[in-house]
């Protein structure tokens, strides 16, 4: 069996004439927190947008885990944070939940609704509105979305925007645990020390090509500055 | 099968959950079918002159059509905040399931709209329309299920266009033209309560294009989203 959670090979997406993602080939292993990093229109949310199954490459081939019979459960593999939240906001926030927990046929939701909520800290706010939520609350909601269903992959994209410093604590706890838990993160950002700081292996892109790919290290962690410099 | 229906119903109820909690769309709606009967009222003066009663289900229709089309667009717009169409896309829920939920919650809407407009319409059109209800019930369940089948696909197509509200009407109309006869027709006999021998071809044709309109949607909403 394959190592690889997600399998991307010679990939390319063109907006028109213009490839925004040029011919990149990657394996993210089964059990690491893969940072998905590079600058402003570098291609990052364009190659998570294929891999999360939202858009199709124009060229090459994805695959994530052992490709299955059932294609439904490709979706039920997958927790996604998108630029979006994904929230309702005419929903409270255990509307949000129970919509999403009926959705992926999670079993006792009522009790998966209750243990996120309270590990995002929004309990007592479970039968507010989202739209009346602050970006911070409505992103911690998107976090409890996307673990609710304890995906194999997480696909996480500027996970930490919004953020509060607790905040960013607790995501960066329940990443640490569902990578202990062997589940497998890609993480897309601009804020490299958290990103840095939990990544396993890093993937670079540049201008849609993949300009670096490897293990994270402590040079990397250490000045997070400096770290286009050193690998571009 | 099970998993399918249960993703379905999830979809519709979400919709109906939220729209019957801020009601932005059926306010609207039922106020403009409102407003259309009281002025066909107003212009062909059905008290005093029974003949405009034999137009009275083509009336109806045109003002059911219309307020449709104010539930149908803010079908897959509701999905545009917050980018949460993705969040359709990438669950485990197939496309199909998506229309087949989009669809029964806009019918839902649609049906709601209609049984609440149809007592205002038989006082202002003078129509007695208690004694064929069950006749104008299935009428209403098959016409708006043929409406919003086609208007649920269009407006999964209009849902990022800037001018939706436009493009919507546009595009449904001529499509869902040959439904909105059968239920003009079918209304028309129905509320003056003559057997015709015409009635079976408009049902038949009703039905046929619910099946058709349904099984497109389901098949080819997937292509649209991803599109």
């Amino acid at each position: 069996m394959s190592a690889a959670a997600i399998s991307v090979r010679e990939i390319w997406k063109y907006f028109g004439d213009f490839p925004a993602v040029r011919d990149v080939s990657f394996e993210v292993e089964r059990g690491t927190i893969t940072a998905l990093l590079g600058r402003n229109g570098a291609g990052k949310t364009t190659l998570l947008r294929m891999i999360a199954g939202l858009s199709r490459p124009s060229r090459g081939e994805l695959q994530l885990g052992e490709p299955g019979p059932n294609p439904a459960n490709q979706g039920k593999r997958l927790g996604i944070i998108g630029h979006g939240q994904w929230i309702y906001d005419d929903l409270t926030a255990a509307e949000n939940l129970h919509f999403f927990a009926s959705l992926y046929g999670i079993t006792n939701p009522a009790a998966s609704i209750s243990h996120w909520l309270e590990a995002v800290g929004l309990a007592s706010f479970r039968h507010s509105r989202a739209g009346e939520f602050s970006r911070g609350m409505r992103q911690r909601l998107a976090i409890a979305r996307a673990f609710l269903h304890e995906p194999e992959i997480l696909l996480l994209d500027e996970p930490w925007t919004a953020l509060d410093d607790r905040a960013i604590d607790l995501l960066s706890s329940l990443l640490t645990g569902a990578h202990q838990k062997q589940r497998t993160a890609l993480v897309c950002s601009h804020q490299l020390t958290e990103t840095l700081q939990l990544a396993t292996h890093v993937l670079v892109l540049d201008r849609g090509r993949l300009a670096f790919a490897g293990e994270n290290n402590d040079q990397f962690r250490a000045s997070p500055q400096s770290f286009y410099q050193r690998v571009l | 099968m099970n998993e399918f229906l249960r993703q379905a119903g999830t979809i519709a109820a979400k919709d109906l959950r939220a729209e019957f909690r801020n009601k932005e769309v059926l306010n609207a709606a039922f106020s403009f079918t409102l407003v259309v009967l009281l002025l066909f009222s107003f212009a062909f003066d059905p008290i005093s002159n029974p003949d405009v009663r034999e137009m009275a289900g083509g009336l109806l229709w045109i003002a059911y059509a219309f307020a449709g089309v104010l539930v149908l667009n803010r079908s897959f717009a509701r999905e545009t905040a917050n980018e949460c169409l993705d969040a359709l896309i990438a669950s485990p829920a197939p496309a199909a399931a998506l229309f087949l939920g989009k669809c029964l919650a806009n019918s839902v809407l649609l049906l709601v709209l209609e049984l609440i407009s149809l007592p205002v319409f038989g006082v202002f059109y003078d129509v007695r329309w208690t004694e064929s209800f069950g006749a104008l019930l299935l009428i209403f369940l098959l016409g708006t299920w043929a409406l919003s089948a086609v208007g649920t696909m269009f407006s999964a197509i209009t849902a990022n266009n800037r001018l939706r509200e436009l493009m919507l009407p546009v595009l449904v109309f001529p499509i869902v033209l040959p439904a909105l006869m059968a239920c003009v027709s079918l209304t028309g006999l129905a509320l003056a309560g003559e057997p015709s021998p015409n009635a079976e071809a408009w049902w038949r044709l009703l039905i046929v294009f619910d099946v058709i309109f349904t099984l497109l949607g389901a098949t080819l909403l997937e292509a649209v989203l991803l599109s």
